[in-house]
């Protein structure tokens, strides 16, 4: 049966039927209609304060569901800056649509008001994008908006659609198909490279799984969780896989890379089989390539078939939901148990012996101070009062490395981050999202100075929805991952990295109408923080730290995993395989 | 190395950018491309030849096979394959040049497709590298002005073609794949 109605309300009837019950943005000249019709919608639409905000909503709240996240905004510069979301959403896989007014058809082209090519200009913004000038179009498109989103390796889809076609008026019959032929998606994963998997992994006498977004992606956690158990591997995480296995996992020897933890790049520069699930090689990851993992063969699971031997050619490819590739690998492992080999169940305790050495011998630094607030007891504190259990979202830069390494995630989802663009301003907008996803859940909001400052105008949101997100700035009065580098690598000449006049917290929060305050004393943080956690709506935790600490390890730029410089001042080399203690300066 | 690149998508607005802009974004040089539509009007063919590391030819057919209007995209460097592409030389000649310029027209299988007291002008269809021969020979007689096609490349093996079917949209959060 087919209703009359116009195209506006046909973009709502679509989005309803796709289950979208919440969206993030900003109404504008050309989106008129579609704001006209979400007047007496029952999809919930929150108003932001600027575009990219939406799209970072939308982000949050895909990043804490799965589901997909919905933006929308005006045409020209309502789309122009929804643009670092979307890159954003691209880099991380985050299944995101994104819905842009376009200019009447008939102006297109004509340089009109508030007109911008955003067909073209989003296109390597995202995983695909469309420009709706057909009534007749818009039904199927969304759809087809929705299964491209959130089907293969995720991403933001753009849908463009022109002020004639949300006015005009037609007959909306429900879609029932939509046909892609191009579209290709590769799940179930080649049964004979399953196979030579099985085999190597039996084989490998220092195995090491490397997983990440991808396995989060694909709700994979239990999968992981039985491989890991029946392989006995010890496991490291990505930055965006952080969760997926719970931090206090006895296999789980944290994140590696740039800043990684001592432990997890010693086994990736040692390990002789890398089992590398949902993962791309981020040269934040990597170091310097061509020394990374140098004695491991690589099995490489990924569903995006341009992932596999894009940066490391894997001895194993294999192409595929890493859901069901890790429910296939697992049956066949435990089917198929290896024979007894005395050599190389004495190699696997050693490598064991090994990774706990690594772990014991540099754990990840928390210097204490009685005078000051380190950066390093606040995420400790923060880890404190969510157990493990919270969301908690992140901007850029050092607190949200520190994050990562100290703060504890039981579950996947509730370690929300910008990874692969790493784009400042996310901390706060994510957590709007992430909060309108999980209202019962406890939210926070981890931002440096400079982000926080990014997004400042969401504070609004966050008021006038009384989200009761807490909001901690780590306050160090500097971008402090960029003075880290002036610092490091640039003869501390620090370079326009100064913050000064940051408000004060508490009129700040007073004036948007919530509690807020400042802490700098040690022995006052835990207490601050318990208060943020109690207060029933928002908090703004302004914590002032030690201004000129940096975040270690580092890998510094360039350089091999196992050239980590594991504090000031100097670097230290550990040749591979060798176990002792480092020697400063060797 | 080049690259020869067979491409079939659809024929939608953007197709083309989405393919030109990939190649941009990725560093690829485009060193030429053709484009037109095949004997379904709703699909084209299009022929590139790129300009990219031999390590990397791999990468990018996978990077193409993901643009959603790219139906297949085949790698046709190696492996049985024709490719052929189209001059149209325009020359200035002296008159005493004239017939050799059409007896060295006559050896590249070239056809005359205008003549007038200043000189010729000439089409020419074969292997690329000949035309560029064509092309140099015809320098050393005159004064020319040329116009290339690009390549274009047909496989003389069937490429099985694999279509995605159709899914349904009924159901919650996003499209699910009908039952079979």
């Amino acid at each position: 049966m087919s209703t009359l109605m116009s195209g506006a309300r046909m973009l709502a009837e679509c989005l309803a039927r796709e289950g979208v019950d919440c969206m993030f943005g900003y109404p504008g000249g050309v989106t008129l209609p579609f704001y006209d019709v979400l007047y007496d919608h029952h999809i919930r639409h929150v108003l932001v304060r600027h575009e990219e905000n939406a799209a970072f909503a939308a982000e949050g709240y895909s990043r804490a569901t799965g589901r997909v996240g919905v933006c929308c905004a005006t045409s020209g510069p309502g789309a122009t800056n929804l643009i670092t979301g979307l890159v954003d959403a691209l880099m991380d896989s985050i299944p995101i649509v994104a819905i842009t007014g376009q200019v009447t058809s008939k102006l297109i082209g004509s340089d009109a008001f508030q007109e911008a090519d955003t067909f073209g200009i989003t296109r390597p913004c995202t995983k695909h994008n469309y420009l709706v000038k057909k009534l007749e179009d818009l039904p199927q498109i969304i759809h087809e908006a929705f299964y491209i989103a959130a089907t293969g390796r995720p991403g933001p889809v753009l849908v463009d659609v022109t002020k004639d076609v949300l006015q005009a008026q037609g007959h909306y019959q429900p879609i029932a198909s939509i046909h892609l032929p191009g579209y290709k998606v590769f799940t179930e994963g080649h049964t004979g490279q399953i196979r030579r998997a099985a085999q190597l992994i039996q084989e490998s006498e220092r195995p090491l799984i490397y997983s990440g977004g991808g396995i989060i992606a694909s709700n994979a956690s239990a999968e992981l969780r039985e491989f890991v158990q029946l392989t006995d591997a010890p496991a490291v995480t990505t930055l965006m896989g952080l969760g997926s296995i719970p931090s206090g996992h006895p296999n789980f020897i944290s994140m590696p890379g740039m800043h990684g933890s001592y432990a997890a790049n010693m086994a990736l520069s040692n390990a002789d089989l890398l089992i590398a699930l949902g993962v791309r090689f981020d040269d934040r990851v990597t170091g310097r390539l061509a020394a990374f993992a140098p004695h491991a063969k690589v099995i490489h699971v990924d569903i995006d078939p341009a992932e596999v031997g894009k940066i490391r050619t894997p001895e194993v490819p294999i192409v595929g939901d890493v859901k069901r590739v890790l429910v296939k690998l697992t049956k066949l492992l435990a089917e198929t148990p290896a024979e007894p080999d005395a050599k190389r169940s004495a190699a696997r305790r050693a490598w064991w012996h090994q990774i706990r050495a690594w772990k014991d011998e540099h754990p990840y630094d928390t210097p204490t101070s009685d005078t000051e607030i380190k950066p390093q007891h606040l995420m400790a504190e923060i880890d404190r009062l969510s157990g493990g259990n919270a969301i908690i979202t992140s901007d850029v830069g050092q607190h949200q490395m520190w994050a990562a390494q100290l703060c504890r995630f039981n579950e996947p989802r509730l370690w929300i981050n910008s990874g692969g663009l790493g784009s400042m301003g996310f901390g706060l907008p994510s957590a709007v999202g992430a909060q309108f996803a999980c209202p019962d859940k406890l939210v926070f909001s981890l931002c440096g100075d400079g982000g926080f400052q990014m997004s400042i105008p969401e504070l609004a949101t966050i008021a006038g929805n009384a989200l009761p997100i807490k909001i901690i700035v780590m306050n160090n009065g500097h971008l402090g991952m960029v003075r880290q580098w002036q610092t490091l690598f640039y003869n501390d000449r620090l370079s326009a990295v100064q913050l000064d006049a940051f408000p004060d917290a508490e009129k700040l929060a007073a004036a948007y109408g919530f509690k807020g305050r400042t802490v700098d004393k040690p022995s006052e943080l835990a207490a601050a923080l318990e208060e943020a956690v109690k207060e029933p709506g928002p908090y703004l935790l302004n914590v002032k730290v030690t201004p000129f600490e940096c975040v270690y390890p580092m890998v510094p730029a360039g350089g091999a995993l196992d050239e980590m410089v594991l504090g000031p001042p100097q670097p230290v080399t550990v040749p591979v395989g060798q176990a002792s203690r480092p020697v400063p300066g060797s | 190395m080049l690259q020869i690149i067979s491409l079939l998508l659809e024929n939608k607005t953007g197709a083309l950018m989405r393919v030109t802009g990939l190649l941009a974004q990725r560093g690829y040089n485009i060193e030429s491309l053709t484009v037109a539509r095949t004997l379904d009007p709703e699909l084209s063919r299009m022929t590139i030849v790129v300009d990219v590391d031999s390590l990397q030819r791999g990468q990018v057919i996978k990077q193409m096979n993901k643009l959603i209007n790219v139906l297949q995209a085949n790698d046709l460097t190696e492996g049985p394959t024709v490719v052929r592409e189209l001059v149209l030389l325009r020359i200035r000649t002296p008159q005493e040049s004239r017939t050799a310029v059409l007896k060295e027209a006559e050896i590249f299988g070239g056809r005359v497709v205008d003549s007038s007291v200043e000189g010729f002008a000439i089409e020419v269809t074969g292997d690329p590298e000949k035309l560029g021969e064509f092309v140099d020979v015809m320098s050393a007689y005159g004064e020319v002005e040329v116009a290339r096609s690009g390549a274009l490349a047909i496989a003389l093996d069937a490429k099985k073609l694999r279509l995605q079917p159709p899914v349904s949209t009924v159901g919650q959060g996003h499209a699910m794949p009908l039952q079979k």
